[in-house]
């Protein structure tokens, strides 16, 4: 029995990771073709830094990600706490308004985006992506926050204020740091969610901007430049660090969170 | 107390959501209920019913099926081998998570250097002297796309649903004279019944709405409904024919939500 | 009554490198209540759950009925298990969790509706069957899973702190519920907890258990009398254990003071502990005490008064009906028949499983 399931883990790697590996082998193919195997080389490496067009599009998902993450986080968060005072129906008719983006395909919610942009005549470029990824962002961090909010203590607050604290002072001293673990979760779900987007930038951002995805994307019609799997192998390493940083203090707890949280999308 | 004050902090987001989902949403319904002219009517709904579309839209049910069960058949028996890993879980958990990290454009296509004729597999299996595959720009192509981008979402649900069921509600059910089969049908499988079936929406959904597998797997001869609508809105200009398909594609994706509905009401009755 | 029904024999098991239980000997009688008790880690849990057949033990075996059932899988025994936390299906209506035994045997529909008829009016929850686990109070499910294993009548019922997670006054009538069911049944009931008044008011033999040995093995009164050792002591009820010195037979050296006892055979001038309950501590006046001290706490406690006298550099815990105020002095005076000697740890092995506070 035991073997059979090591076996199959085994097997289940290598499809999972089979992909991934041909990625790393091709960025260090000095043929510029993927077909055949020209010798071991790290000149793409080299050629990445100086491609402007990758780096640019490097440069605008990082900041759409970051800057979509932080002002999802912040919205939010203001209406989880908002939310809270809500009676019950007006509660679930939000709750259900912000399940829609992820019920919804993607490409609807692409669609519908564009739409919305071309009637209100807006120029297509860095703040059309902005907008759709904060509208898809807000959902991911309204459902980190939430359980947290409701199984919030209440008592934590008023123990506060009865101990003398303003009610500002109790909330930033007590009740928010109750709610950071779903408000840090939240902000990585989104700010992950906003790397890998494709298919809603792609509706949305118009001629002469690219992020990764979208750059991929026209390479990939195009033919694809080996600078590509030098810049991937260089993210996998990348997250492999970060997340592995992330979940080494206190392992079982945030690792499960992670887990759930994405499990809960 | 001062309720109303701290109302007021979720009005931004209200504002948000009517903005940027509800009235783009409307937005789908309008165009897909009027021609360029403006007046009402269904053309663009009934154009799914044309041969093309037809054939496209039963394409995209059929690959996405079989790749939600062949998601379900691969994720169950690894959920579970996973939750019951006691000590290193979270370590190898961690490793199966990763490659969903990989961007997703780059993950497929390095598929498609895997499938390609003389791709890395192909090369592998004529060496060792094996007749080589040919599924490249085929259905089988997209589904094992779709397999592969999708079976994380499979199995954190399953994973998670597993890891609820106490150890001792197993025993209980050996306890009580059940063997490993019957523990599996009539206690593990009833239970982990959510799981499953947020598992199937949660592949289902994306993979009958994906452009990009099918374009980057399945050449340009494939057309599944993603790439119809798509090319609406990209290349042919038609957003009313555009959203008329994105309303018949929000149909399928609700018929899926309340079919997962049902089922899930009826696993809290008790029906085994 | 007097034949083994379940014999364990030099049971041992270690869990990653841990040792849980170490070459454990028992044998349970039918028709007996008995108890494992004994602190969290002490392996009374895992010595069920090898009786249940979760647990493989490393070395020994397991004997049902002179047969041996160390290997034999939990759906193949004639016992079953209430769980600590009752183990429910939550998916299932009461009905069903009562019959699911009984359906996997392939009983008849009529047999299997007379069953959970019967056992739902033996734990007090007629007219419960169609509701769902999660809708009962936890003293409920406590009795629905008890109700689950008796239908399929058990020779040996299995319980693992069944009541732990009740509140005071819950438990207290579980207790009593237990009793009675075990009287109705005729069954052998073998019962874990780390509760010593639990163990004491339902049990007909006491198993104390500690860091994987066992420490005792009486009735209750044999195990709250006359304790075999400080740890058993220590854990059954409140005591003083004093370091003493065995003059001779009948003679005991405690604290510099000689007091009569009725024990024989510890030698002469030998070291040894004594255990006195805090109940047969006597307080007098100085001159009538055989040593003397001072009251340095009170607290009244309904029935008696709880004191705290330091005699002679050793503080008494004391349990009378009569008060003494803080700062009194007195005198203290001990039956001899109360006076419990137990000789000191010798082994090292003993030495492990003395007490750990």
């Amino acid at each position: 029995m035991k073997t059979i399931k090591k076996i199959y883990l085994t097997l289940i790697l290598i499809f999972l990771y089979a992909p991934i590996l041909t990625l790393i082998v091709l960025s260090f193919n000095s043929s510029k073709t993927r077909a055949k195997w020209g010798g071991f080389s790290i000149k793409w490496y080299g050629s990445l830094f100086k491609n402007e067009d990758i780096m640019q599009a490097l440069y605008t998902t990082l900041l759409i990600a970051l800057l979509s993450s932080l002002i999802a986080t912040i919205i939010g968060l203001a209406a989880c706490i908002g939310l809270r005072h809500f009676n019950k129906t007006s509660k679930s008719i939000v709750i259900g308004v912000t399940n829609i983006p992820m019920l919804n395909a993607d490409i609807v919610t692409g669609i519908s985006l564009m739409l919305l942009f071309l009637s209100m005549g807006l120029k297509f470029g860095f703040g059309t992506i902005l907008l759709s990824h904060i509208t898809f962002n807000i959902p991911y961090v309204i459902l980190s926050i939430m359980p947290r909010m409701n199984k919030l203590n209440v008592h934590t607050y008023e123990a506060a204020l009865d101990l003398g604290a303003n009610p500002l002072y109790a909330f930033f001293k007590v009740v928010l740091p109750d709610l950071m673990p779903g408000i840090l979760s939240g902000f990585l779900l989104a700010f992950t969610m906003s790397l890998d987007d494709f298919i809603i930038t792609h509706f949305t951002k118009g001629a002469g901007i690219d992020t990764l995805s979208t750059k991929i994307y026209t390479e990939v019609k195009k033919g694809i430049k080996p600078e590509m799997y030098a810049l991937s192998t260089i993210i996998f390493i990348a997250v492999l660090i970060l997340l592995l940083l992330i979940n080494k203090p206190s392992k079982d707890d945030k690792d499960n969170k992670q887990v759930q949280v994405i499990a809960t999308i | 107390m001062k309720n109303n004050k701290i109302k007021i902090l979720t009005w931004p987001y209200l504002f948000w959501a009517v903005a940027f989902i509800v009235i783009p949403l409307l937005m789908i319904f309008y165009y897909g209920l009027t021609d360029r002219s403006g007046a009402f009517t269904f053309e663009n709904i009934a154009a799914i019913a044309t041969a093309e579309h037809a054939k496209a839209l039963w394409l995209s049910l059929g690959l996405s099926l079989i790749a939600t069960v062949i998601c379900l058949l691969l994720g169950y028996p690894l959920a579970s081998i996973l939750a019951h890993l006691n000590s290193k879980t979270n370590v190898i958990l961690f490793i199966f998570i990763l490659p969903m990290w990989m961007n997703f454009l780059l993950r497929t296509l390095a598929w498609q250097t895997l499938l390609e004729k003389t791709g890395v597999i192909n090369t592998i299996l004529s060496l060792i002297g094996l007749p080589t595959i040919n599924i490249i720009n085929t259905g089988g192509a997209i589904v094992l796309g779709m397999v592969y981008n999708f079976l994380p979402f499979m199995v954190l649900p399953l994973y998670n649903s597993i890891t609820k069921i106490d150890d001792d509600v197993i025993n209980a059910a050996r306890d009580l004279g059940a063997d490993r089969f019957q523990t599996f049908m009539r206690v593990i499988l009833p239970l982990t019944v959510p799981g499953i079936i947020s598992g199937i929406t949660m592949v289902f959904v994306p993979s009958l709405t994906s452009f990009v597998i099918s374009t980057i797997l399945g050449g340009s001869k494939i057309l599944l409904i993603g790439n119809v609508i798509e090319e609406q809105f990209t290349h042919t200009g038609n957003w009313q024919l555009g959203s008329g398909l994105s309303i018949v594609l929000m149909l399928f994706i609700i018929i899926n939500m309340i079919c997962s509905a049902i089922f899930d009401k009826d696993s809290e009755g008790g029906v085994l | 009554m007097n034949n083994k029904l379940i014999d364990l024999q030099h049971i041992t098991k270690s869990f990653d490198g841990d040792l849980v239980l170490d070459d454990l000997d028992l044998y349970i009688r039918e028709n007996e209540f008995l108890t494992l008790l004994g602190p969290s880690g002490c392996g009374k849990t895992t010595t069920l759950r090898i009786i249940g057949g979760f647990t493989t033990p490393d070395k020994g075996c397991v004997l049902f009925n002179g047969e041996d059932i160390t290997n034999l899988p939990p759906n193949k025994r004639q016992l079953n298990t209430v769980f600590q936390k009752y183990a429910l299906f939550t998916h299932m209506t009461i009905e069903d969790n009562i019959a699911f035994g009984l359906k996997i045997k392939g009983k008849t529909d009529k047999y299997i509706k007379d069953k959970i008829d019967y056992a739902l009016n033996l734990v007090n929850l007629k007219g419960y069957g169609k509701r769902m686990p999660d809708s009962l109070s936890g003293g409920q499910q406590q009795r629905i899973a008890i109700a689950r294993a008796i239908v399929n009548e058990p020779k040996v019922l299995l319980l693992d702190e069944p009541l732990g997670a009740l509140d005071l006054k819950l438990r207290q009538d579980m207790q009593y519920e237990l009793i009675r069911l075990k009287k109705d049944l005729g069954i052998t009931f073998i019962y874990v907890t780390h509760d010593q008044e639990e163990a004491l008011t339902m049990s007909d033999t006491i198993v104390v258990m500690n860091q994987g040995y066992i420490q005792q093995i009486g009735s209750p009164e044999d195990i709250y009398n006359e304790p075999e050792n400080a740890f058993v002591a220590d854990f059954i009820g409140d005591s003083n254990i004093i370091d003493a010195v065995f003059i001779h037979d009948e003679l005991v050296s405690i604290l510099g003071a000689n007091f009569p006892c009725v024990d024989t055979g510890f030698g002469n001038n030998k070291p040894v502990d004594v255990v006195i309950r805090p109940e047969d501590v006597v307080l007098t006046v100085p001159e009538k005490g055989i040593i003397t001290g001072k009251v340095t706490d009170l607290i009244f406690k309904g029935v008696h008064y709880e004191m705290s006298v330091m005699a002679c550099g050793f503080e008494w815990l004391v349990h009378s009906t009569t008060m003494f105020p803080v700062g009194a002095e007195v005198g203290i005076n001990v039956d001899p028949f109360n006076i419990q000697i137990m000789n000191k740890p010798a082994s090292e092995d003993e030495e492990a499983i003395s007490i750990e506070e």
